[in-house]
C-alpha cells in the first residue's frame, strides 16, 4: 500500500545554515509518527515545510501520491498544532474551534454539531465561552488540539504538543494523545525532544541530528538497535566502553568483550562497546567486569546501581526481588556480566 | 513596590499637573457661569446663558463641522498610518527602528514651519501650480489653499506619526504564528487580516484615531493658516472669543463642552485598550 506521506530528499537552507539536510521518510496512514531530535536539529523547520509555511530549498512532499510541495498552507489537508498553541486571543474557545470549519463554509448546524462533539472529546464543554487567557496551560493545549482535529485533516502535525506542561500532566497527556489518535483515526506526526515521550507514544520514531535523518524505526528498533553512538546515547541510558579490536573481540581497559555485531568498519582506529543497564546482571556472563559499588538509587520497581570498574563507571538496573535477595552496600565488590547478544559495537 | 513608595514617586507629577494645569483650567471653566461685562471683563453674577448659547444652531453647527473635519482627518490618518505601520512591522526587525525614525522625523520640526511649508507648496503661485503650468496645464486651476480639504490634508499630515506609532506597537508585538494558524485552518490572507490581525490590533487604531480626532477638533493653527479663515472650526471660535471678541465667559463655555467631548473619547479609548490587551507574544 502506498504511504500517506512521502518526503523525498527535502532540504531547507537559511542563508548559510542548513536547517534540514536531505531528509527522506514515509509515513503510513493512521500511524503515530514521532520526530525526535535535540534542540536546533531542524524538527520545527521540517514540520513547517510539511504544513506549507516554509518553501523547501530542495526535495518534494507527496500526500496520497500527489505533489503538494508548492501548495499553500490554506489549501493543504494538513493541520499544524503550533508549539506556542497560537490560539486566537480575541475569540472564545468555541469560536477558536469553529474557525477552521467556517473557512470550509459548512452549514451552521453542522459546524455547531462538530464543535460540540469536539468539546466533548477534549472535555471542555463547560469552558466553551472562555477566552484563551482564562485557561490553564493544559486547557489551552487541548483547545489547540481540538481546533486542528475538528477539521479532520489527512495529517496532523504537532510541534512539541506537551512541551509547556508539567511532568505529571505530560505523562497523562501522552496516553491521552495516543488514545485520541486511535479514536479519531488521523495520522499524527509529533515533534519532541523527549526520547521517553517518543518511546511511549509513537508507532515509529525518526531521529534527527543536525538536520539529517539519523535513524528511523519502531521504538523497539531504535532502542535495541541504535545505528550509532549518538543515537544510542540519545535514546535511553547506555554504558559505553572504548577500546581496540583484537581477534574479533573488543579489548577495553581491564577486559575483553565479545559481541554478535560485526566489528565496525575502520575499527582499527578504535571502537565502542555499548550495553543497556537492564541487560547487565550480577555474576559472570559472556562479557564480565569486576568493580566496586559506588552508589545506589532506589526507583520503586527497581534499583539503579552505579559501579566503578577498570573500564569506567557502569550503570545497571536490578529488579526489586534481585536487589532484596542479595543486599548490596556502597564499597562492596561486585561482578557484572552480560551476553554477547546484548553488546552493541559502534565506530568510535 | 509598596503603596506609599508609589504615591511618593507620583507626587511631583500630580502636584505639577494640579498646580499648573488642573487649577488654571478649572478657573477658566468657572468663568462660563458668569456674565460678560459690558466692555469685556467679567460680571460675577451666575448664569447658564453662555452654556445655552453653545447649543445655538450657529455654534452647534461649528461643533458639528469641526467634528466632521476632525473625524475625516482621523479616518484618513488611520488608513494611511495603519498601512505604513503594517509595512514597517513586516520588514526585517533590524530595519524597523530606522523606518520608524523616518516616519516620525517631521514631528520633530516646528509645527508652524511645517504648516507654512504647505502654504508655499499650495498657494496660487506655489510649487504645485508652477509645476502644473510647466507640464502644460492651462486655464483656471481649482483652489488648492483655503479649502476644507486643505485643512484635512494638513491635519492628517501633522498627526500621521502618532497613528503610525500607535498602530506599530500592537502590530510588532503580534505573534506571527497566530496569523499562520489562521492560514493553516484554511483562511485566505484577506480573511486572516479581517478576522485575526485587524481585531487584535484594533486598540492601536483606536488610540491613533482618538489622538487625531482630539488634537484636530481643538486645533486652531491649521484651520487659520490652511483654511485662511474661510470657515470656522471650534478651535478658531474659542480663540476668537478670548482674543478678539473679548467674551471670556462664552469662550469658557465653548471650551467646557470641547473638553467634555475630549474626555469622553479618551475614556472610551482607555476602555478599548484594556479590552483588547490579549494576544501578545508571551515571553517563552
Ligand atoms: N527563520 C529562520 N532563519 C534562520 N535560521 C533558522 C530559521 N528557522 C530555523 N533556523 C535555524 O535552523 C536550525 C533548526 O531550527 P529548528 O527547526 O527550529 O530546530 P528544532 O525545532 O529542532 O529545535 C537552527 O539552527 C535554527 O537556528
Ligand atoms: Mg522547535
Amino acid at each position: 500500500m502506498r504511504p500517506l506521506l512521502e518526503v523525498q530528499g527535502i532540504e531547507k537552507r537559511f542563508g548559510t545554515v542548513t536547517a534540514v539536510d536531505g531528509v527522506s521518510l514515509d509515513v503510513a496512514e493512521n500511524e503515530f509518527f514521532a520526530l525526535l531530535g535535540a534542540s536546533g536539529s531542524g524538527k520545527t523547520t521540517l514540520l513547517r515545510m510539511l504544513a506549507g509555511f516554509e518553501d523547501p530549498s530542495g526535495g518534494r512532499v507527496l500526500l496520497d501520491g500527489a505533489d503538494i510541495t508548492k501548495v499553500p498552507p490554506n489549501h493543504r489537508p494538513v493541520n499544524l498544532m503550533f508549539q506556542s498553541y497560537a490560539l486566537f486571543p480575541h475569540m472564545t474557545v468555541r469560536a477558536n474551534i469553529s474557525y477552521g470549519l467556517e473557512m470550509e463554509r459548512l452549514p451552521k448546524a453542522e459546524i455547531a454539531r462538530r464543535v460540540d462533539e469536539m468539546l466533548g472529546v477534549i472535555q471542555l464543554e463547560g469552558l466553551a465561552h472562555r477566552k484563551p487567557d482564562q485557561l490553564s496551560g493544559g486547557q489551552k493545549q487541548r483547545v489547540a488540539l481540538a481546533r486542528a482535529l475538528v477539521k479532520r485533516p489527512r495529517l496532523l502535525l504537532l510541534d512539541e504538543p506537551l512541551g509547556a506542561l508539567d511532568k505529571k500532566l505530560r505523562s497523562a497527556m501522552q496516553l491521552e494523545l495516543k488514545r485520541l489518535q486511535h479514536e479519531v483515526g488521523i495520522t499524527f506526526i509529533v515533534v519532541t525532544h523527549d526520547q521517553e515521550e517518543a518511546l511511549v507514544m509513537a508507532d515509529r520514531i525518526a531521529i534527527l541530528k543536525d538536520g539529517k535523518l539519523l535513524q528511523c524505526g519502531t521504538p523497539r528498533e531504535v532502542y535495541e538497535r541504535p545505528i550509532d553512538r549518538y543515537a544510542a546515547d540519545f535514546i535511553g541510558v547506555m554504558n559505553f566502553f572504548e577500546g581496540y579490536p583484537q581477534d574479533g573481540a573488543l579489548q577495553v581497559k581491564g577486559a575483553t568483550f565479545t559481541s554478535t555485531d560485526p566489528m565496525p568498519q575502520g575499527a582499527a582506529a578504535g571502537a565502542v562497546a555499548a550495553v543497556r543497564p537492564e541487560r547487565i546482571r550480577l555474576g559472570r556472563g559472556e562479557n564480565t567486569l569486576a568493580g566496586t559499588v559506588r552508589a545506589m538509587a532506589y526507583h520503586g520497581l527497581d534499583l539503579q546501581l552505579h559501579v566503578d570498574t577498570a573500564a569506567g563507571p557502569v550503570t545497571l538496573r536490578l529488579t526489586a526481588d534481585v536487589a532484596e535477595a542479595q543486599p548490596l552496600h556502597p564499597g562492596d565488590p561486585v561482578t557484572l556480566g552480560w551476553s554477547a547478544r546484548d553488546t552493541r559495537l559502534f565506530p568510535a | 513596590m509598596n503603596q506609599r513608595a508609589s504615591t511618593a514617586l507620583m507626587a511631583p507629577a500630580l502636584a505639577w499637573l494640579t498646580a499648573l494645569m488642573v487649577v488654571p483650567c478649572l478657573l477658566i471653566l468657572a468663568l462660563a457661569f458668569f456674565r460678560r461685562g459690558l466692555y469685556g471683563g467679567i460680571e460675577y453674577t451666575f448664569t447658564l446663558e453662555n452654556l445655552a448659547l453653545v447649543f445655538d444652531p450657529l455654534y452647534a453647527g461649528i461643533f458639528l463641522n469641526s467634528a466632521r473635519v476632525a473625524g475625516t482627518a482621523a479616518i484618513i490618518a488611520c488608513v494611511i498610518g495603519y498601512a505604513a505601520a503594517y509595512a514597517i512591522a513586516a520588514m526585517p526587525r533590524r530595519h524597523q527602528p530606522m523606518l520608524l525614525f523616518f516616519a516620525v522625523l517631521p514631528f520633530w520640526s516646528n509645527y508652524l514651519i511645517r504648516t507654512y511649508a504647505w502654504i508655499v507648496l499650495l498657494n496660487r503661485e506655489g510649487l504645485i501650480v508652477q509645476g502644473a503650468r510647466w507640464i502644460g496645464i492651462e486655464g483656471e486651476l481649482p483652489p488648492l489653499l483655503y479649502t476644507q480639504g486643505t485643512v484635512i490634508v494638513g491635519l492628517v499630515y501633522s498627526y500621521l506619526p502618532f497613528v503610525i506609532l500607535a498602530c506599530y506597537a500592537p502590530l510588532s508585538r503580534l505573534n506571527p504564528e497566530i496569523a499562520e494558524a489562521s492560514f493553516d485552518l484554511g483562511a485566505s490572507s484577506w480573511t486572516t487580516f479581517r478576522r485575526v490581525t485587524l481585531p487584535m490590533t484594533l486598540p492601536g487604531i483606536a488610540v491613533g484615531a482618538v489622538f487625531v480626532f482630539v488634537l484636530s477638533i481643538g486645533n486652531f493653527v491649521t484651520p487659520a493658516l490652511l483654511g485662511g479663515g474661510q470657515f470656522q472650526m471650534i478651535g478658531n471660535t474659542i480663540y476668537a472669543q478670548f482674543l478678539t471678541a473679548n467674551d471670556w465667559p462664552f469662550g469658557a463655555a465653548l471650551s467646557m463642552v470641547l473638553i467634555a467631548i475630549m474626555m469622553g473619547l479618551l475614556f472610551l479609548q482607555t476602555l478599548a485598550v484594556e479590552r483588547g490587551s490579549g494576544g501578545r507574544v508571551r515571553d517563552a
